[in-house]
């Protein structure tokens, strides 16, 4: 037996398939083929409002717009937005993610809970936030409660439901061989059901991330003296239309790279997910 | 060392019935077996004949309708400390999320009350007995078939168990991982001296492995042939599978079987 052999093909995952292609590298193949596409909007942009194409006070220049963003960075006054509008976020979120991982197990691994909690999920979770958005500021006011408090009740939900299915799937040969070795109850919930419906909650906590960006900017816009979107929208209306942009184009780059810090911490946190999954298909 | 009169391991009317579409399905209908410490005793059977089923109520995973497993005198219910039960399915059985290492410590972490030094020393003792050692920090899904029963075989063996209950272990595996995973089980039996009841549905590897070979009728089963096999020790794959006693047992336990199948020895040969 020659273990060097019996493990060469398999090793933890590259994020990409590198596959040689032919010698003349396949730019669309790549990465920057698809900035590259971005860059080309942004100039179709520049020369759609440069050329009056779009006659409109509402529609600057993209090199206007990028110019006003930098000089709000330098100022400090986008950061000073930025800050307390990821603050509430991140509060929210993470209340938001954990309620919604303790209530899944909870659901997914006592039948109890799932028959009691089940129809109140579904009752609350199509009701879109800003619809209860005015209830809460009467019990709430206006402040930051408010604003953590809705963007968690939003994020609640998709981790919840996904932390649900992951129980759901844990297969139960895993759940008897823990039995065999004496794990049982709690740490079985603890040791085996949660690891193994990690993947599903990482999914939900993904969802939960974009959910709980929107709900910050739209509470923000509604009540707020502070944070981005309050920003955005005073901007709009003190016609401001260069600044209301760059608002704009912060949120773009704050959820890029939310995402993208997402991502990262979810492949180091599941590596051995990517190479389960490829030895199942196989 | 068998002195008492008291059997280690004793299944008493084992009935099992399963609710199914139209009425219920008689699995097992009163099984009867005392099983000697230190033996090593194969469970052999048609498919279906409800030998897994067996080897899931001895290892108290699932309840008999009727009946009772008693282990030195105290009645199974529920897993008993000092059995360990290794699946069919090592795919799924390992924790996919735990290296080698971290799946063989997973049983000394939950049952035994060791210092971390222990279970670390005990981890590397075990991973070395299946000879797995320089694979530690691999993850089971890097690891060949083969060896990945070796790392379920080495967590179940680091609890120390009295019995090991195997089900099926090795009918996912090649003919030659195969019989290196025979070796190791029989060396490692013989050099614990723990009890192990192996399920299997091929006789000639029950045969081979095994002090005593029970044969399940077709169900509802009871112990259709009960024969010990007194082959000497140590076994040869090659040697001792020619000898002429072995070929009578073997020959016994397939016309049995045939017969169960309503095949004729000879069309099936």
């Amino acid at each position: 037996m020659s273990p060097s052999i019996e493990t060469e093909a398999a090793r933890l995952p590259a994020t990409a398939p590198p596959k040689p292609g032919r010698r003349v590298s396949l730019i669309w193949k790549t990465r920057w083929f698809g900035v590259g596409f971005i860059v080309l909007l942004l100039a179709l942009w520049e020369i759609a409002a440069a050329s009056g194409a779009v006659p409109s006070m509402s529609f600057p220049r993209m090199s206007a717009v990028m110019v006003t963003w930098w000089e709000l960075i330098v100022s400090g006054e986008l950061l000073g937005e930025l800050v307390p509008s990821l603050w509430r976020m991140f509060a929210g979120y993470f209340v938001g993610v954990a309620l919604g991982v303790a209530l899944g197990l909870l659901m997914g691994y006592f039948r109890f809970f799932y028959s009691l909690l089940e129809p109140v999920t579904e009752v609350l979770r199509p009701i879109p936030s800003p619809a209860y958005l005015p209830i809460v500021i009467l019990f709430l006011g206006i402040d930051d409660e408010m604003k953590i408090f809705m963007i968690a009740f939003a994020s609640l939900f998709p981790v919840l439901l996904n932390t649900y299915s992951g129980v759901r799937s844990v297969d139960p040969i895993q759940l008897q061989t823990a039995r065999t070795f004496g794990v049982t109850g709690w740490k079985l919930l603890w040791q085996i059901v949660l690891p193994s419906a990690a993947p599903y909650i990482f999914t939900g906590m993904r969802v939960s991330l974009a959910v709980a960006l929107i709900v910050m900017v739209i509470s923000e816009m509604v009540a707020a003296s502070s944070g981005i979107g309050y920003f955005i929208l005073s901007a709009q209306r003190g016609f401001k239309i260069r600044e209301m942009f760059a608002g704009v184009l912060t949120l773009a780059i704050v959820g890029y790279v939310l995402n993208r810090l997402f991502v990262a911490i979810e492949n180091r946190v599941l590596a051995w997910h990517y190479g389960y999954t490829v030895q199942q298909r196989n | 060392m068998a002195n008492s009169t008291r059997p280690f391991l004793s299944l008493r009317g084992i009935r099992k019935t399963f609710a199914a579409a139209g009425g219920t399905t008689i699995a097992l209908n009163g099984v009867d077996l005392e099983i000697e410490r230190g033996s090593f005793v194969s469970v052999i059977g048609s498919s279906g004949c409800g030998k897994s089923t067996l080897l899931q109520i001895m290892a108290g995973l699932i309840e008999p309708t009727s009946g009772n497993v008693m282990i030195e005198g105290c009645k199974v219910d529920g897993p008993p400390r000092n059995v360990i039960y290794v699946f069919q399915q090592y795919t799924r059985s390992l924790f996919p999320w735990k290296t080698v290492e971290r799946n063989v410590a997973f049983g000394l972490e939950n049952r035994e009350q060791l210092p971390k030094e222990a279970i670390a020393a005990r981890t590397r003792e075990y991973i070395s007995l299946v000879k797995l050692t320089g694979f530690e920090r691999h993850y089971p899904w890097q690891l060949s078939g083969g060896m990945q029963q070796r790392v379920a075989i080495a967590r179940a063996l680091a609890c120390r168990p009295d019995v090991l209950l195997m089900d099926e272990p090795f009918s996912a595996v090649d003919a030659l991982t195969r019989v290196g995973l025979q070796e190791l089980v029989r060396s490692l039996w013989r050099e614990l001296g723990i009890t192990v009841v192996f399920v299997t549905h091929d006789v000639d590897e029950g045969v081979y492995l095994s002090t005593r070979v029970v044969a399940l009728g077709r169900p509802p089963a009871t112990v259709a042939i009960d024969l010990p096999i007194e082959l000497p020790h140590p076994r040869d794959q090659i040697a001792t599978r020619a000898l002429p006693e072995y070929l009578d047992y073997r020959g016994r336990l397939l016309a049995q079987l045939f017969a169960e199948e309503g095949l004729a020895a000879r069309g099936a040969a």
